[in-house]
């Protein structure tokens, strides 16, 4: 077989089951269903790139979004007890208008970027082999650590302040659970906790006075 | 023979979906959040088709940190999401009007 | 030996320093220390400005043009702080730290009892280096710092007891019309600039030749001659400072300052700055012979006219006020015959002899507690007659009585508007003869209302109630009445009156062939050869002496004696006849007391038209445009479209996120018109 009809046939497939999926994302109405549709979405579109031979973005496009991401918004969706009725509220009413405003903007779209003309580019060569090196995450990785090292590094910062965003605005102390405190733990002295009473030695031989509580 | 239109049309259909579903799912925030997503997946698709067929390296750069900051942005945006159910009971967008001037 | 920078430096700079100590350390040196650092200061100056004359006159030392420090440079134009030391210079600067000195020792006597004594002393201090700056300035940029410096601390010292109204009043009217001098100085020297293209004098003079011809184009068919645009755009700058018609009506109402300023600022120094300043500028002023012209009429007029009303005034410091502006018309008019030597010689002579009168009415002043009406004065001869004495020597320089040195200034003027043949010379001619005649009527009749002929004050001794001597009291109870009888002031008075009596009598005679005929200013003033009345005049000079002796044949003297005749007849003999005389005259006694009515037409017209003309604008711009429209109006804008848009923020994220889609399809839409609309072409 043709391996270029084979990529085209591929295309194709992966294509129609993203759009597909993409649809089903914004009109399911199980917000769990929807977010398993927004996987599959990404498992196509990930097959998509790997047909560019963009590898490297492809596998990291599963593992951060399927395997990081989305698996968030899974957590999220059944940790909230949403109403789905009340959210799914004038779906069918603005149906029609989320259509046409789409219809309108691909075609606008489409009439922009002028299909015609992008017909007449077809795939060369792999840009990695290209430019000398043995694959995409290499060619890629080159870039990153030369070129773009400082734009690297500011995303790291980004996702750093992402994570200490994320944990400060949900972090929360509850008053009504019991948990320990691991400072005031440490900061414990014996002399708080204990305390030694001398008491005289009680001979059995004598007649038992009563007792007073040591002051 | 897949040509660059291909990859173009099937971003700009995906970037349409997405637009079409937050008009459909105006009071789901969840279904907003993942139809962003969809926006910015048919952005990186367009990125990676212009790298590969124009054999330049910075789509495929650009690609990686739009992944990396719509992470930062997904997380915050589900923090944000939970916080407002904690305090509203609700995430319903009708409900939520107390920046109206 | 030349001139050292050091040396005028320090000449400059030391009664900064004593004015610096004064005024900010004042407090801690206390009332002695204070005069004690100022004098010092001024001192100092005096002494190292008799050395510079010296210098300059006998020691052969060359004239110094140096610039010491540049202030800004701007392009070409390089303003800098310099000093132009010649014998001009030299001789301003013994006149004006000379007589600064001895005020500053009168001062001491006078202001005894004043709250404001060390105030008082760093003022006068900071005027003599404001001075010094004018007068040793070598460019028109340090001119112009001097002449404001001094135009402030002339403000500062006219309201020295801010407390009295009349002292503001006369204060800010003194500053507003020397503003309208001012700009018209300030002008001048713009157009020096634009002209000459530097503003250094020796550059400037240099190419002061080089004016001829020049024209400024005002209109197609108007064109002003350039050097005389120069020469009088700078004159009415020299017509503020020096109280020239029109602008002489700050002057007699500087009187409300204290005496010691009377005598230091509006009498020797300060007033004389205009004229120095013409003399300096000499040789662009003999450029132009249209701008002289306008010098000597101007000049005239004030001569004349000022000293009829000085006639008919009764506080003493207003007549001498009088005596000044029509003497400085003297000088101006000296000027305006290109007699510029003969106009510097009078200001020196005047400075003495002015210095001395005011000094000594402010001791007549001091006797009387704080009373300056003439007319409850009299016979004040036998309680202070060191005063008496000393006020005949000036009363005799300023008549100009031959061999005193008021006489060699005075009537060479006289004799030189005579020989000359500019436009408007015999106008002036006619003013300066008819002015000696009124200059005797004034002075003679002041010296006999205040020392002769009955006492008209009463002595009442004070029975128990409070005693009444500081000098802030001034307030007297009811006119004429004394507490305790005139005596003679201290030391520190009367000896500014003996040292300024002795140059009033002596310097004229001494001085009078060198600075006059024998061309000392040469190189500091320069004269067209057509014009040098002097020189003619000079054919006619044979020594002092005899120029005196040849004085008591001439016209002025016999004025003066006439004047002499008849004040003496009415006021020792006969003192009804001068009421007599007023209701006789009254229309002519009204036209002179009230000054010519030139007061009230400024302030119907300028005060009054300004105050109109700032409600006008108050009224139409200021609450109507920009209260009303820019102020009010464009918080209404706002808040009316606030409140429109307000409606757009409904606070629905989804509304957001639909505006933003809108925009987005419209923005594709637009680009594609567009991309369309240009492949079609």
């Amino acid at each position: 077989m043709n391996p270029q009809l084979l990529q085209l046939i591929c295309f194709y497939a992966f294509g129609f089951v993203t759009a597909a999926a993409a649809l089903s994302v914004i009109t399911l109405k199980n917000s769990v269903h929807a977010v398993l549709a927004l996987v599959l979405t990404f498992f196509s579109a990930a097959c998509l790139w790997l047909l560019l031979e963009a590898e490297f973005l492809a596998l990291a496009l599963i593992v951060v979004y399927v395997g990081a991401v989305m698996v968030l918004f899974l957590f999220v969706v059944m940790m909230l007890d949403i109403d789905q009725e009340k959210l799914r509220e004038g779906f069918v009413k603005f149906l029609p208008v989320g259509l046409i405003v789409a219809a309108v903007m691909l075609v606008e779209m489409l009439g922009l970027i002028g299909v015609r003309a992008m017909q007449a580019k077809v795939m060369g060569a792999d840009p990695a082999l290209a430019a000398g090196m043995s694959n995409n995450t290499e060619w890629l990785g080159h870039a990153l650590y030369t070129k773009f090292l400082l734009p690297f590094e500011i995303a790291a910062l980004i996702l750093t302040v992402g994570i200490v965003a994320a944990v400060a605005l949900t972090l929360r102390e509850r008053r009504d659970a019991r948990y320990e405190s691991a400072s005031q733990q440490v900061k414990v002295n014996p002399r708080d906790r204990v305390r030694i009473v001398k008491m005289a030695a009680v001979r059995p031989d004598e007649p038992t006075a009563p007792q007073e509580p040591q002051p | 023979m897949i040509s660059l239109a291909h990859y173009i049309v099937l971003g700009a259909v995906l970037f349409c979906i997405a637009v079409a579903g937050m008009f459909i799912n105006r009071k789901n925030v969840i279904v907003l959040l993942m139809s962003i997503e969809l926006m910015l997946l048919a952005v990186n698709m367009n990125f990676v088709a212009f790298s590969r067929f124009l054999g330049d390296v910075a789509g495929q750069v650009f690609v990686f940190f739009i992944l990396t900051v719509a992470a930062a942005e997904a997380a915050i945006g589900l923090a944000i999401l939970v916080l407002l159910f904690r305090t509203r009971s609700t995430i319903n967008i009708a409900d939520i009007d107390s920046m109206k001037g | 030996m030349g001139l050292s920078t050091s040396i005028l430096l320090t000449i400059a700079l030391a009664p900064l320093v004593g004015c610096v100590l004064a005024g900010f350390l004042g407090k801690f040196l206390g009332r002695a220390g204070s005069h004690g650092v100022t004098i010092l200061g001024v001192a100092v100056s005096c002494a190292l400005s008799f050395y510079v004359l010296y210098q300059l006159t006998m020691g052969g030392a060359a004239e110094y043009n140096q610039n010491i420090y540049t202030w800004f440079q701007i392009g070409p134009f390089n303003a800098s702080v310099g000093f132009m030391v010649d014998r001009l210079t030299a001789l301003m600067l013994v006149v004006v730290s000379f007589v600064s000195l001895l005020v500053h020792v009168y001062t001491i006597g006078y202001m005894a009892d004043d709250d404001g004594y060390t105030r008082f002393f760093s003022y006068i201090s900071l005027f003599t280096f404001s001075m010094f700056m004018l007068v040793m300035s070598n460019n028109f940029m340090q001119l112009f710092f001097g002449w404001e410096a001094v135009g402030l601390v002339s403000y500062l010292l006219i309201g020295f007891w801010y407390k009295r109204p009349t002292a503001i009043f006369a204060n800010l009217k003194a500053f507003l019309v020397n503003r309208v001098g001012d700009f018209g100085f300030l002008l001048g020297i713009a157009a020096v600039l634009y002209f000459l293209g530097t503003l250094d004098y020796a550059t400037a003079f240099a190419a002061a030749p080089g004016l001829a011809g020049k024209a400024l184009q005002i209109t197609a068919n108007t064109q002003w001659d350039a050097a005389t645009v120069i020469c009088i755009c700078l004159f009415v700058g020299a017509m503020g400072k020096s109280a020239q018609v029109p602008l002489h009506v700050w002057l007699p109402d500087s009187m409300e300052g204290p005496t010691p300023i009377s005598a230091l600022i509006h009498a020797a120094t300060m007033v004389t700055a205009g004229i120095f300043m013409v003399a300096r500028m000499s040789p662009l002023f003999e450029m132009s012979s249209t701008a002289l012209s306008f010098v000597l009429v101007i000049g005239a007029t004030t001569a004349l006219f000022t000293g009829l009303i000085g006639i008919v005034q009764n506080d003493i410091k207003r007549v001498i006020a009088y005596s000044t502006l029509s003497q400085l018309g003297y000088m101006t008019v000296a000027l305006g015959v290109s007699m510029y030597s003969g106009a510097v010689f009078h200001l020196m002579t005047h400075a003495f002899f002015k210095a001395l009168l005011f000094l000594g009415a402010g001791s007549v002043i001091i006797a009387m507690h704080h009373e300056q009406d003439m007319r409850y004065m009299g016979g004040l001869r036998k309680y202070m007659p060191v005063t008496w004495i000393t006020m005949w020597v000036g009363s005799l320089a300023l008549v100009a009585v031959p061999f005193t040195s008021g006489f060699y200034s005075k009537d060479a003027i006289i004799e030189a508007v005579g020989l000359s043949h500019r436009w408007g010379a015999h106008y002036a001619y006619f003013c300066v003869m008819a002015g000696a005649l009124v200059t005797g009527l004034y002075t003679f009749r002041q010296m006999y209302l205040t020392f002769h002929g009955k006492e008209r004050f009463k002595v009442v001794e004070p029975h128990g109630h409070g005693h009444h001597d500081g000098h802030d009291d001034h307030g007297h109870h009811e006119p004429g009445v004394l507490a305790h009888a005139p005596k003679e002031s201290p030391w520190v008075v009367t000896l500014p009156l003996v040292l300024l009596a002795t140059p009033s009598l002596l310097v004229g005679f001494f001085t009078v062939g060198p600075t006059l005929f024998g061309n000392w200013f040469r190189g500091a003033i320069r004269v067209d050869e057509a014009n040098d009345v002097l020189a003619e005049l000079g054919h006619e000079f044979h020594g002092a002496a005899a120029m005196a002796l040849h004085g008591f044949t001439q016209l002025p003297f016999l004025l003066v004696l006439v004047a002499f005749a008849v004040t003496t007849y009415i006021y020792l003999f006969n003192p009804a006849l001068a009421d007599r005389i007023k209701s006789a005259l009254r229309p002519l006694w009204t036209v002179l007391d009230r000054k010519y009515w030139v007061d009230d037409v400024y302030f119907a017209l300028f005060a009054r038209g300004s105050v109109l003309l700032g409600r006008g604008f108050w009224k139409a711009s200021e609450t109507a445009l920009i209260d009303g429209a820019m102020v009010n109006g464009s918080v209404n804008l706002v808040h009316r479209v606030a409140a429109t848009m307000r409606r757009l923020q409904s606070g629905y994220l989804y509304h957001y996120a639909f505006a933003m889609i809108l925009g987005l399809i419209l923005l594709l839409g637009g680009y594609w018109l567009v991309g369309s609309g240009l492949a079609g072409h």
